[in-house]
């Protein structure tokens, strides 16, 4: 008997252990269920959390939940992505890069998903290209917007982009700066110390050296990413006197900057080019001063055009989430709809199926699609990186309506800002911007 | 420093009485930001020998607290007196800071004072990760904005600088935990006690002393400090997930440089620390990551122990 039961728990306990694993494993069985598997990643945790994660999720599910049940204007009208009910598997982007590396694996591993959308972190979307190219995922990056992109991977099959690149922030700025007849004989710069600041940085100085070469630097900071107290960089910059003083802060740190800088009166006497601004508009209320200029990474967010997409973004995320979407929001819908304007090109009619891996990636690439911020091309990295314009404009508070809104605003195509393919921004900002096409 | 040697226009920022203000009113605006963060952790450990690693969250946790409740008070009564948020930032402090100091305490460390301080890193440690997400569990991770009581102050001409009065007064704050500490271990019975406890816990014990009634009581005093400095901070920051993360290492740096458990070398480490850096961003931004940790390595090359640190034996 003792023998009996020697044998036979070691069996129930490997039964329950199988069963458990087999439930676990599912959705890698589940995967032609007839619904189109899409991985989405974006932080859920973590500093950039609150400014990007949660804009960028809700305006996922928001759209995600439209699509399923056909509601979505414009050429979207068609349910889910080509006739099939969009079935999300959500991932948290916090953790660093090689976190991400083994979650996107069990994506396309384990639940066996169609396509990834997501990626904030530059580090995350450098790390995850050669990997969604060895895996052969389709991955649309939505947000991130480091250069090295499609410097380091050159003939790009899997990776698509349909965020800008953040040389374009800072080229944007230096000419929004120039354009509105600012004072450039003291710039003063802010920046959080890691790539994404110091590339802003350099873009931004080169760029604005060269349209008006008369300008100097009066300091340059660099703060550790989420320092928070920003006191002494503070009287740095306004001990130089500037004119302009630009930053790339985003988050928590950009608004603890505002905050400071403004009750110190650093804003008074200087134009400050915030280019993530935008995703605290509804937040800086009255503790910002009127005049800040502020940018969207794109024409998202609040410099979104007015058309029936947009206009049903808009309020459709104020309905669900009680306020107005941020730019984060606006690039992950973009970065959807990108992914089934080309699975529906791909399938080319025939609804109701997973169209094949290959002709989506040849659809996608090179595609102009219609997006919640207006049209958008395919056109750059050998059609696998978009080609948008972009905006800027100085920040209106109105403390009777308790409303924000954006004053003066500037708004440069593609053309205008985006270096040509095989050119870096370095390259074409030393160059003088040849082709720029910047006419009104 | 080589003074000398510094490039033409640093020098002239050096001997710019502008800049030189700046220097002082920054170094010291910090450093008492940074006091206010390590006093409770330098009295934990003084006192405890725990090197509280969940200090950070007690930080996060005032300063939740407080924005929280301050964002309510404002936008639920437009009419009310602005001037009761300063009220609001401390109480919320101090409630927060006794109620988690005293569940953390009773549920788990009266269970383990007879653990070796190592294993209490860890405990503690632990205690940090499972704070980090209760908070996000009860805040959620959108950040929390409260600025009124930051500006309501307006600000105040240090020569050609402007500085806002809430940072001014916060030194004052600063003064007053730090003249507070050293009051009740210095000129009370109670601190007379405490002071018996940190010198030889167990002669403590045998002459009557209710160590474990002292041990409770500290750790509820140093939770509520490093809620009091969260709470304090909240109107000038973004109030967003992980900022508890970014400020224990700061208050590691302060109290490994003044010596772990004494409150003036916290006093001496943060003003060492503070005008140290305020210095780097001034005339050499460049440097001004590194520079905290530069002091802290200088400081522990000549006296590993900390300026005020006492070497003692270990019992083995």
């Amino acid at each position: 008997m003792k023998r009996l039961k020697h044998i036979v728990r070691p069996m129930a306990v490997a039964t329950i252990a199988a069963a458990a694993i087999t439930a676990v494993a599912s959705p890698s069985v589940a995967a032609e269920n007839g619904k189109f598997r899409l991985g989405v990643v974006t932080f859920l945790s973590g500093g950039a959390a609150g400014p990007f994660g949660v804009p960028s999720i809700n305006g996922a599910k928001l759209l995600i939940n439209a699509l399923n049940e056909g509601k979505v204007p414009g050429p979207y009208g068609q349910k889910g992505i080509n006739g099939l009910e969009i079935e999300t598997v959500v991932i948290d982007e916090n953790g660093g890069a090689t976190k991400q590396v083994e979650e996107f694996r069990n994506l396309a591993e384990r639940h066996k998903v169609d396509a990834v959308v997501g990626y904030i972190s530059s580090g995350d979307c450098l790390a995850i290209s050669p990997v969604a190219e060895e895996l052969k995922v389709p991955t649309v990056m939505f947000d991130c917007g480091t250069s090295r992109l499609f410097e380091e991977n050159k003939t790009p099959r899997y990776v698509f982009r349909t965020g800008l690149d953040a040389a374009i922030d800072n080229i944007g700025a230096a000419r929004y700066v120039v354009d509105t007849n600012r004072k450039t004989s003291a710039v003063a710069s802010i920046q959080q110390n890691y790539a994404w600041g110091q590339d802003s940085w350099a873009d931004f100085r080169a760029a604005l050296t060269q349209l008006k070469p008369e300008t100097k630097i009066a300091t340059e900071q660099f703060p550790k990413l989420f320092q928070g107290q920003y006191g002494a960089e503070i009287s740095a910059i306004a001990v130089s006197k500037p004119d302009v003083i630009h930053t790339s802060f985003w988050g928590g740190d950009m608004e603890a900057f505002v905050l400071q800088g403004a009750a110190r009166g650093l804003f008074d006497k200087s134009a400050a080019i915030l280019t993530c601004g935008e995703s605290a508009l509804d937040r800086l209320k009255g503790q910002a001063p009127n005049g800040l200029i502020l940018g969207a990474r794109g024409p998202f967010g609040a410099f979104a055009p007015k058309n029936e997409l947009s206009e049903w973004f808009h309020k459709s995320y104020v309905a669900q989430v009680e306020m107005a979407p941020s730019y984060p929001a606006y690039k992950m819908a973009q970065a959807i709809l990108g992914l089934k304007a080309a699975a529906e090109k791909a399938a080319a009619g025939k609804t109701g199926i997973v169209p094949e891996k290959e002709k989506v990636l040849d659809a996608f690439t090179n595609l102009t699609f219609e997006s919640v911020s207006g049209t958008v091309a395919m056109s750059r990295a050998n059609g696998h990186q978009a080609l948008q314009g972009i905006s800027y404009g100085e920040y209106r508070y109105d403390a009777k309506t308790k409303q924000a809104s954006l004053a003066n605003v500037k708004s440069y195509a593609g053309d205008c800002v985006t270096p040509p393919d095989g050119t870096t921004a370095a390259e074409w900002i030393k160059a003088g911007f040849p082709g720029a096409k910047c006419g009104n | 420093m080589n003074v000398g040697a510094l490039p033409p226009a640093r020098m002239r920022r050096l001997t710019d009485m502008t800049t030189f203000y700046a220097i002082l009113m920054d170094g010291m605006i910090y450093a008492s930001w940074l006091f206010l963060v390590a006093a409770g952790l330098t009295v934990i450990y003084g006192v405890m020998r725990i090197l509280n690693m969940a200090h950070g969250s007690f930080y996060a946790i005032g300063a939740y607290s407080a924005a929280s409740l301050v964002g309510w008070y404002f936008s639920s009564n437009g009419e009310a007196n602005p001037y009761w948020s300063y009220a609001i930032l401390v109480g919320c402090a101090l409630l927060a800071g006794l109620v988690v100091g005293f569940v953390i305490e009773q549920g788990l460390l009266r269970f383990m004072y007879k653990r070796n301080e190592l294993l209490m890193v860890i405990v503690t440690y632990a205690l940090l990760l499972i704070l980090e997400d209760a908070t996000k569990l009860v805040f959620g991770v959108d950040p929390y904005f409260t600025y009124q009581p930051y500006s309501l102050l307006g600000r105040s001409m240090i020569g050609e600088l402007a500085f806002a009065n809430y940072d001014l007064a916060l030194v004052g704050a600063s003064v007053v935990v730090g003249g507070l500490c050293w009051f009740v271990l210095n000129r009370t019975h109670t601190g007379k006690v405490l002071r018996a406890v940190i010198h030889d816990r167990e002669i403590a014990v045998a002459m009557g002393v209710n160590v474990r009634l002292m041990f409770a009581g500290t750790f509820i005093v140093g939770t509520t400090l490093g809620a009091l400095a969260g709470a304090l901070t909240a109107p000038s920051i973004s109030v967003s997930p992980g900022i508890g993360v970014e400020v224990i290492v700061l208050a590691f740096a302060v109290v490994v440089v003044g010596g772990l458990g004494s409150i003036e070398g916290a006093v001496v480490g943060a003003l060492l620390v503070g005008l140290t850096r305020s210095m780097a961003v001034h005339l050499a931004p460049e440097i001004e990551l590194f520079v905290i940790y530069g002091v802290m390595s200088l400081v522990l090359a000549v006296r590993p122990q900390g300026l005020f640190g006492r070497t003692v034996a270990r019992k083995i």
